[in-house]
């Protein structure tokens, strides 16, 4: 592991001949493309991880003529800004992945669903998208993409409430099963990929899984592009090989007084100094759709919970019963140990609560809430109490 | 079929099955809030979570489609725990004032929290953080959000029953709510007020207007004559509120209990259903000759049936260019109310002044009815009070009767008469075969060709149902009619309604009289009925309407002694001067949104 430090990775922002690698793509089978993605071994950027591979198989394996490959765009997590820059600096690096993705899965029709707040971003992205219409059509392949706006709400971020909010509906998740994969977008089977997985994917057919693999560890395959803030010298966004202990990465942009990290936003979890050397950036150790905010000696730990859970409160959808309340609850239950009106030990029902919130929630939203909660709270009580 | 196991029991359904109706069969009761029998699946309370083998999280049952060797633990400590939770969740959001609450001990709410929650509750109070007002602009509902637990049954029975969405989720998460267009105020938005929504409430958010203490005063009152009068749906329902199984009838004992109650005289909507049929049945006719014969381009076919004040607001709201296709009757409550100030208060030598009138009704739409400009064709409100079917099972509890015991009893006379055609309008499509039985006759003087007067086409539970009547063998005066077809058609459930206005509108659809009930299953199904609904407990109170038209002496409308009666001694005839007056009304149109 020791080797494993923080090696730079130019995969996402590196500049290629888009339409050569499509081309490769479209001279491979469906089967041969989805192989080589599950040979890479790529998990889905956005946080939760998912095999790539197997989610275009499973959408290939489907027999209905009509298809979607949905990129999420609706980069929504807490200190995430990587997504942005993809679709700013390498857009056409997105369009190509969704189309091999499209390619592979028998899908003709790409939706990008784009952060309200990115809505700037349009103009340029549309300009590169009928370069693309037409280098497409001028490869003679059926496939097109359209953008399709959020409006601000952190729950379309949530694949089947994207699929809502583009058909549509007020965003709210729905019941799974069916998943996605049989039944997404308008009924129909769909993959629905983060932006950064779509280019990856992409690079992986430019390059081949062989070379993939030699980055990363074994769960946890290939290069990350992360969202660096909070008390850093070098804010900003770093592609940086997988495998990395916190520690190493404190080393390299922390500014020398880090007594925490939350990795992976306000879903993720909040790593402790005492962790740091043996906590793993990724799916061994604490996973991140590239959220990575560092905090120093001068912040307090009850204000960045307190403002987690003020976000929660707002975000939750208000669906379901333990995410709507459970975030209530969590933040007035701090709140009142916070003034004194709930005993400390009040903490330990929140704690039950939040695993509550973990098992009975409809969908990640409110199952994740309780990450950020327990792991403030079980190491760093005294700052939520006093 | 697919074989799974449940608390280590093994059962084999059909693929597709919930795991909750799965567990059913095994006599495993998994408790429920947002799911509702009548309504697509939500699984939004996450009351009924279990745990399934190897899963990462507990499954809602209510959603979760059983799988080939799956293992459900329906009762494990994880399961009770997260369920406790969810309880304790529910009741912080809940303003749990039960002992002033109109559903205290009809609230699936306080019957989980009395299972999961008893004792201290772990968790704050949420109530007092919003500022919630109570909304009593309806003049048939209350809305308090207060006690709402957003389990979006209201919403769905809106959407998918009734297709109004007069209400709809807003905001998100600790300000999620259940909604009107802009927030706008119940009496100010497309609402039926067909109280549906009221019927699938688990809790006290939504709730009838309730005006039992407005009776009980004018009950005592003197120097008040108070005149009640029962809707055919509420004999075969009332049983439910008062420990009967549903469908079974209580008309007698209903009749003897409002007299005890106090009510001066207790007489019978039916009487105004059948006087409906002679008047609408009428209308018909004339309006068939009038337009097929003489060509008359002011009337419109086909004709729509009125007796239904939740449907009327719809189409008013939603077709109001279709307004001249609706009957002019009135309903037969405020038929009833306009003789009961008049004719009645005649003959029983009352000032109309002092005459109180109330009715018992399905319904709670027909609360708003009877609020309406138009229903004071008396001289003053035609109908003072309408109650529920569920406010007057409070009455006789309040009152102390022991309904099982008491003696059965006949409705007053006048205008206590009635006929089976009147009994049935309180199922779909009774309307309908009451005005075949009565219109063949007058046209061919024959009575229609079904056996026993039983229409079965135009009966049951089907949503959309459509019947074609030959007519033939005409008097002289129908001759026009001699072979003709009459085609009808009768929805129930603004849904269905909403298909065949539609068609209708469109052009698409050919017919000549449509019935329509805003209710699913007609008046039986009415927002005022007991609570709770569902499709086994409406079909059951329908069979029971059904008895109660073949137990009674006359069957058809026009053999109602007091109806011929009426016409000779005041009304003069059939849509006469007179009848137009107190027995027709006129409709308004209203915004779309």
């Amino acid at each position: 592991m020791k080797n494993k430090g923080l090696t730079k990775v130019d995969l996402i922002f590196e500049t290629v001949d888009v339409r050569k690698v499509i081309k490769k793509a479209f001279e491979m089978t469906s089967d041969e493309i989805i192989q080589q993605v599950l040979e890479s071994g790529l998990k889905g950027r956005g946080g939760a991880g998912f095999p790539t591979g197997l989610k275009w198989k499973y959408t290939a394996a489907e027999k209905d003529p009509e298809k979607y490959i949905v990129c999420n765009a609706d980069e929504g997590e807490p200190g995430t800004f990587k997504d942005r820059e993809i679709l700013d600096k390498v857009a056409p690096k997105v369009y190509a992945g969704m189309a091999i993705a499209g390619k592979a899965m028998g899908a003709k029709k790409g939706f990008i669903y784009l952060r309200g707040e990115y809505r700037f971003l349009l103009p340029q992205l549309y300009v590169e998208l009928h370069k693309f219409h037409k280098m497409i059509a001028e490869i003679g392949y059926d496939f097109s993409i359209e953008y399709r706006m959020g409006s601000g709400a952190y729950i379309c971020g949530e694949e089947s409430a994207l699929f809502e909010s583009i058909e549509g509906r007020r965003g709210e998740p729905r019941n799974k099963p069916p998943y996605p994969t049989t039944s997404g977008l308008f009924s129909k089977p769909t993959s629905i990929n983060n932006v950064e997985t779509l280019v990856t994917a992409m690079m992986i057919i430019e390059k081949g899984p062989l070379e993939y693999v030699k980055l990363g560890t074994k769960d946890s395959r290939g290069s990350k592009v992360f969202s660096i803030s909070g008390d850093t010298p070098l804010p900003g966004i770093f592609e940086l090989e997988l495998g990395m202990t916190v520690q190493q990465f404190v080393n390299e942009f922390g500014d020398g007084d880090a007594k925490a990290v939350q990795v992976g936003g306000a879903s993720g979890f909040c790593v402790p100094r005492k962790k740091f050397a043996d906590t793993i950036i990724g799916f061994e150790g604490v996973p991140t759709g590239g959220s990575m905010k560092l905090f120093n000696s001068s912040r307090s730990m009850y204000n960045v919970l307190h403002n987690y859970l003020d976000f929660f409160a707002e975000e939750s959808c208000g669906q379901c019963t333990p995410c709507r309340v459970g975030c209530q609850q969590l933040l007035k239950g701090i709140e009142k140990v916070k003034k004194g009106e709930a005993k400390s030990t009040y903490l330990n029902e929140l704690i039950k609560l939040a695993d509550t919130m973990k098992v009975a929630s409809k969908c990640g939203l409110g199952q994740s809430v309780g990450n950020a909660f327990k792991s403030i709270v079980e190491n760093f009580r005294e700052e939520v109490i006093y | 079929m697919v074989t799974l196991k449940i608390n280590e029991h093994e059962v084999k359904v059909a693929e597709g099955t919930t795991v909750l109706a799965a567990a059913k069969t095994l006599g495993i009761n998994i408790p429920t809030l947002c799911n509702h029998p009548d309504l697509c699946v939500a699984g939004n309370c996450r009351v009924c979570v279990v745990e399934q083998k190897g899963a990462r999280t507990l499954v809602a049952s209510c959603v979760t489609p059983v799988s080939q060797g799956m293992e459900i633990q329906t009762n494990s400590l994880k399961v009770r725990n997260a369920r406790k939770h969810i309880v304790e969740l529910l009741l912080s959001e809940h303003r749990a004032d039960c002992t002033k609450c109109y559903k205290n001990q009809n609230c699936e709410l306080q019957t989980l929290a009395n299972e999961y929650s008893f004792g201290e509750h772990i968790f704050f109070d949420l109530t007092e953080d919003h500022n919630y007002v109570i909304d009593r602009s309806s003049p048939a509902f209350i809305k308090d959000d207060s006690k709402c637990i957003r389990c979006q049954r209201c919403v769905r029975t809106c959407a998918q029953l009734q297709y109004v969405s007069a209400i709809a989720v807003s905001h998100k998460g600790s300000e999620m709510k259940i909604s009107s267009f802009h927030d706008r105020p119940m009496s100010h938005v497309v609402c039926t007020n067909c109280g549906q929504c009221v019927n699938r409430c688990p809790t006290g958010a939504l709730t009838e207007k309730t005006y039992i203490d407005q009776v009980w005063d004018a009950i005592y009152d003197t120097d008040k004559h108070v005149v009640v009068q029962t809707a055919p749906a509420v004999r075969i329902a009332l049983g439910e509120d008062l420990g009967y199984d549903p469908g079974e009838r209580v008309t007698g004992k209903l009749v003897t209990a409002l007299r005890q109650l106090g009510f001066d005289s207790v007489l019978d909507t039916d009487f105004t259903a059948d006087l409906t049929i002679i008047e609408e049945g009428t209308e018909l006719l004339t309006r068939l000759k009038k337009v097929l014969v003489e060509g008359d381009k002011t009337l419109a076919l086909p004709m729509f049936t009125s007796c239904s004040p939740g449907w009327i607001k719809f189409i008013e709201h939603k077709y109001p260019h279709m307004l001249p296709n609706l009957s002019t009757c009135k309903s037969p409550q405020q038929m009833f109310g306009a003789l009961a100030k008049t004719f009645y208060a005649d003959k029983r030598k009352l000032d109309p002044a002092n005459v109180v009138s109330v009715s018992i009704m399905p319904c709670t739409a027909k609360k708003y009815e009877a609020d309406r400009p138009e229903m004071r064709s008396s001289g003053y409100k035609d109908i003072d009070f309408v109650l529920t079917t569920r406010e007057l099972a409070v009455m006789i509890k309040q009152a102390g009767l022991d309904f099982r015991t008491l003696e059965e009893s006949h409705y007053d006379s006048v205008m206590g008469v009635s006929t089976g055609a009147g009994v049935i309008f309180g199922a779909t499509g009774g309307v309908m075969e009451a005005a075949l039985r009565t219109a063949y006759e007058i046209v061919t003087g024959r009575p229609v060709p079904f056996k026993n007067l039983n229409i079965m086409p135009v009966r049951g539970m089907e949503g959309v149902k459509e019947a074609t009547i030959k007519i033939e063998g005409t008097r002289e005066e129908w001759k026009f009619l001699e072979g003709a077809e009459l085609k009808v058609a009768i929805a129930h459930g603004l849904v269905n309604a909403n298909k065949i206005a539609k068609a209708v509108s469109q052009g698409k659809a050919q017919y000549h009289f449509i019935e329509i009930m805003a209710c699913p299953g007609g008046c039986l199904g009415g927002g005022g009925q007991p609570i709770p609904t569902s499709t086994e407990i409406r079909q059951k109170r329908m069979e029971a309407i059904y008895v109660e038209d073949m137990n009674m002496d006359l069957r058809k409308s026009h053999d109602n002694p007091e109806v011929t009666a009426i016409y000779q001694e005041f009304l003069e005839k059939p849509n006469g001067h007179k009848a137009h007056e107190l027995l027709h009304t006129h409709y308004t149109e209203r915004e779309s949104y």
